[in-house]
């Protein structure tokens, strides 16, 4: 929700509100005395949940022990990772790959757990990138990212990555429609109305979780804004928030405003993969890249798509409804019976809440308020549960804590606002600081919430830690739910623009076939080295293999000789511990690249293109042991057309040479 | 992290499960007075030798020992990161090398002979997650490096 123009929009349609709530001044009094203890969690003890965070413009996803709000550890996903090495190595540099060539950063909005009959699973995290639209695989056992794929006719990949109940698809709205890939797009921007198209992605998960673009359903040109997936009754149903219906193409905090009411999209997915089935996609040429990272080899791999399959909405009069949704809706969540569909108008003071059953017969009894760019559009009464009134100001997103109640982010009031989803009373309002996003139940979008904390992540964070210059970490909070009333237990700082996050009971991750080491034994990495008697250096023209290995507290081999200037070195390390949480990093000096963080088992590979001649030493990065700082090594560059031969040892013990 | 190791199994007393090695290793350091010196600390309470040599287990010991040992240790009396194996099988009981060599941490906090090696070495061994049946086969190379035939 990283939305400059919202925050201005808001702030001009609503300064006073703004001005006079953006600061909430009792949230400092709200904690009570017995916070501190239920945020309380001992040295070495382990947390109740794992909570994943996304990072924002940081483009990774940070993980973070609920309740203590300590940081576990930061996912790269899509940018490259000074600490782990991810996108400098050679492995993961085809992880970043994209048809734009390697793309070493993104902006990284919502996160979403894989389910099974609608439940948490522990099995994978999916991300989205919001810039050069991808959505992305985390493995769980390995916290590391395993696949990437590309949305081709996309940009802005924002209502994404949100799956079905059973992780069979998970979808990618576009934020800004933009003209297919297959025609032109060099054409004026005044040609919206015409020339832009909204697609969505349905992106089929298989059983180990690799990803396929299964078909692709081309919309209106709005901007799709969120989504989720109905549950239970409503599974084979998506919907999609869209803002933007005027089609407008500048100055949208005005233009797109125009309309009392946009659209929620309901798409009868089940409907669309029968289409499908029946043979009735359209092939439509497109280039995207598909990045996959094999764990034997330790290596990935991108390969490039060269076509999409692709429904029209138009041509199709039972896939796609529009729902009436006020003003500019955001969040657009499903509660966990999947009956109610909470619309958040962000520019409305009210929240639509609409019934799965009600829309049902207004599709059969064909209760349509004509059509939007070919797509019946239903009458907002006939699809309505009811509203509730008088909530707050700019309503952007609900979760759901499982006993019949919904909990509603209020940007603008910076509230977090529970209330009954039957009756729409409102029960319970907590000031967050300040100006709330995304909010998190763990399991909150799921048939089994565990209500018993909720996370909210703000955007603006003045005065609320110690002054670090112009720019603040942005903060989230944790409240205890298990109560009538919220109670703010713990504030935290994030890394990056925390968007949506999602959490899972701590042992259904640990307990998930989590990997502590790689087995040595099970590396099929094409330059592993298994044990020193194997470590070697072979020259093929100017590229130079260094097959090394490392253990604590020392490389094999240590001294490297014969690198000539114009050479390109490849540092193969293999890293020999078997034991948990002992990796090993390589750096050289003057390499215009990065580390290697080598784990227990794994192969990691540096490209090093040495640019002078000269002694380069080279270290391990991560203290591994007393002798830590001993575990170093030297490379020699001669000039281009020397004639010093390659060599290499270690331990030779040879006389020192005069 | 060569402080942390030993304490990193004691301060995994949480709600959730251990894998079972580790259960098992913390059970059995509680007491320091049951600790046998001849025998170790770990599942290996009794290993029959053969009088002879088992060549295929040796010759699977070597491979084992040229991936995760020949890096810190000679086959000679020589210290490299640690000691050198030349006489490792007469210095030492079957039941104690295995449950060395499989259970590391928790015998270097107790046994007299290892905490005055790792004086000398300032290393502590890696546990390099050995199966029952390498540390077997280790075994087997390590009494062939002693000359049994
Ligand atoms: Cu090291």
């Amino acid at each position: 929700m990283k939305n400059k123009f919202l925050k201005g929009t808001l702030a001009l349609a609503l300064v006073a509100a703004f001005f006079s709530s953006c600061k909430p001044k009792d949230s400092n009094d709200v904690v009570s005395g017995d916070a501190a203890q239920k945020a309380y969690v001992a040295p070495g003890k382990y947390d109740e949940f794992y909570n994943f965070v996304s990072g924002g413009f940081s483009g990774q996803v940070s993980v973070y022990g609920l309740p203590s709000g300590r940081l576990l550890r930061v996912i790269p996903v899509f940018s490259a990772d000074p600490q782990s090495g991810y996108g400098y190595n050679e492995e993961t540099k085809p992880m970043l790959n994209t048809s734009n060539g390697f793309v070493p950063w993104d902006d990284q909005h919502h996160t979403e757990l894989s389910q099974t009959n609608g439940e948490v699973d522990g099995r994978w995290l999916f991300a989205n990138a919001n810039n050069t639209p991808r959505i992305a695989r985390v493995d769980l056992k390995t916290f590391t990212t395993k696949e990437i794929i590309e949305l081709p006719n996309s940009a802005g990949n924002h209502s994404s990555p949100f799956i079905t109940e059973n992780t069979e698809y998970v979808v990618a709205g576009t934020r800004f429609s933009v003209p297919p890939d297959n025609v032109n797009g060099d054409v004026p921007i005044n040609t919206y109305k015409q020339n832009f198209k909204g697609y969505l992605s349905f992106v089929k998960v298989g059983k180990e979780g690799e990803m396929d673009i299964a078909f692709q359903i081309a919309a209106p040109g709005v901007n799709f804004d969120l989504s989720h997936a109905g549950k239970g009754k409503s599974h084979g149903w998506f919907f999609f928030s869209c803002y933007n219906t005027e089609q407008a193409n500048t100055l949208l905090e005005v233009n797109a405003s125009q309309k009392d009411k946009d659209f929620i999209m309901a798409v009868n997915w089940k409907k669309a993969e029968e289409y499908i089935k029946a043979g009735k996609g359209k092939k439509v040429a497109t280039k995207y890249v598909h990045n996959i990272y094999d764990e034997k080899t330790h290596t990935a791999k991108s390969e490039t798509r060269n076509e999409v399959l692709v429904l029209d909405s138009k041509d199709f009069k039972d896939i796609c409804y529009m729902i009436p949704c006020p003003k500019s809706p955001h969040g657009c969540d499903v509660d966990p019976t999947g009956e109610y569909i909470v619309g958040s108008g962000k520019l409305a003071a009210l929240i639509p809440v609409f019934s799965f059953d009600k829309l049902q017969n207004a599709i059969k009894n064909k209760q349509f308020d004509g059509e939007y760019d070919g797509i019946p559009v239903i009458k907002y009464e006939a699809a309505l549960h009811g509203e509730v009134q008088k909530p707050g100001l700019g309503p952007l997103h609900t979760e759901f804590d499982g006993k019949g109640n919904a909990y509603t982010t209020f940007f603008v009031s910076s509230e977090v606002v529970k209330w009954d989803i039957k009756s729409l009373k409102v029960l319970d309002r907590v000031p967050t600081y300040y100006s709330v996003g995304h909010l998190c139940i763990p399991g909150g979008d799921s048939k089994k919430p565990y209500g018993k904390y909720l996370i909210a992540y703000n955007k603006i964070t003045k005065d609320r830690y110690l002054p670090t210059g112009p720019e603040l970490a942005q903060s989230a909070q944790i409240f205890d739910i298990s109560g009538d009333k919220m109670q703010l237990i713990l504030d935290f700082p994030t890394i990056g623009e925390p968007h949506y996050a999602q959490a899972a009971p701590a042992d259904l991750i640990r307990n998930n076939g989590q990997l502590k080491i790689y087995k040595i034994e099970e590396n099929k990495h094409p330059y592993v080295t298994k044990g020193e008697k194997e470590s070697k250096i072979v020259r093929e023209g100017n590229k130079v293999h260094v097959y090394m290995t490392s253990i604590r507290s020392h490389f094999a081999p240590d001294n490297i000789e014969g690198i000539k200037l114009g050479d390109e070195v490849y540092f193969h390390v293999t890293n020999l511990e078997q034991d948990w949480d002992i990796p090993h990093g390589f750096a050289i000096k003057g390499a215009d690249n990065g580390e290697l963080l080598i784990m227990p088992g794994e192969t990691c590979t540096l490209k090093w293109i040495p640019k002078k001649t000269g002694i380069f030493p080279f270290y391990c990065t991560d203290f591994c042991s007393a002798l830590h700082q001993e575990m170093q090594g030297y490379a020699r560059v001669s000039p281009a057309g020397s004639s010093v031969p390659l060599t290499f040892s270690i331990g030779t013990n040879l006389p020192a040479a005069k | 992290m060569l402080i942390s190791c030993g304490d990193k199994s004691k301060s995994t007393d949480n709600s959730s499960k251990e894998s079972t090695s580790e259960e098992a290793t913390k059970t059995e350091a509680v007491d320091p007075s049951t600790y046998d010196p001849n025998r170790g600390l770990g599942k290996f309470t009794t290993v029959d030798l053969g009088d002879k040599l088992d060549v295929a287990m040796a010759k699977k010991g070597e491979e084992i020992q040229t991936v995760k040992c020949s890096s810190c240790h000679k086959l000679t009396d020589e210290k490299l990161v640690g000691p050198g194996w030349k006489g490792v099988t007469s210095r030492h009981k079957p039941e104690w090398i295995m449950n060395f060599i499989t259970n590391p941490d928790p015998m270097i906090d107790k046994d007299p002979k290892l905490q005055a090696q790792l004086e000398i070495c300032l290393m502590r061994m890696p546990n390099q997650s050995l199966s029952d049946d390498d540390a077997r086969h280790v075994l087997e190379y390590m009494r062939q490096n002693d000359g049994v035939k």
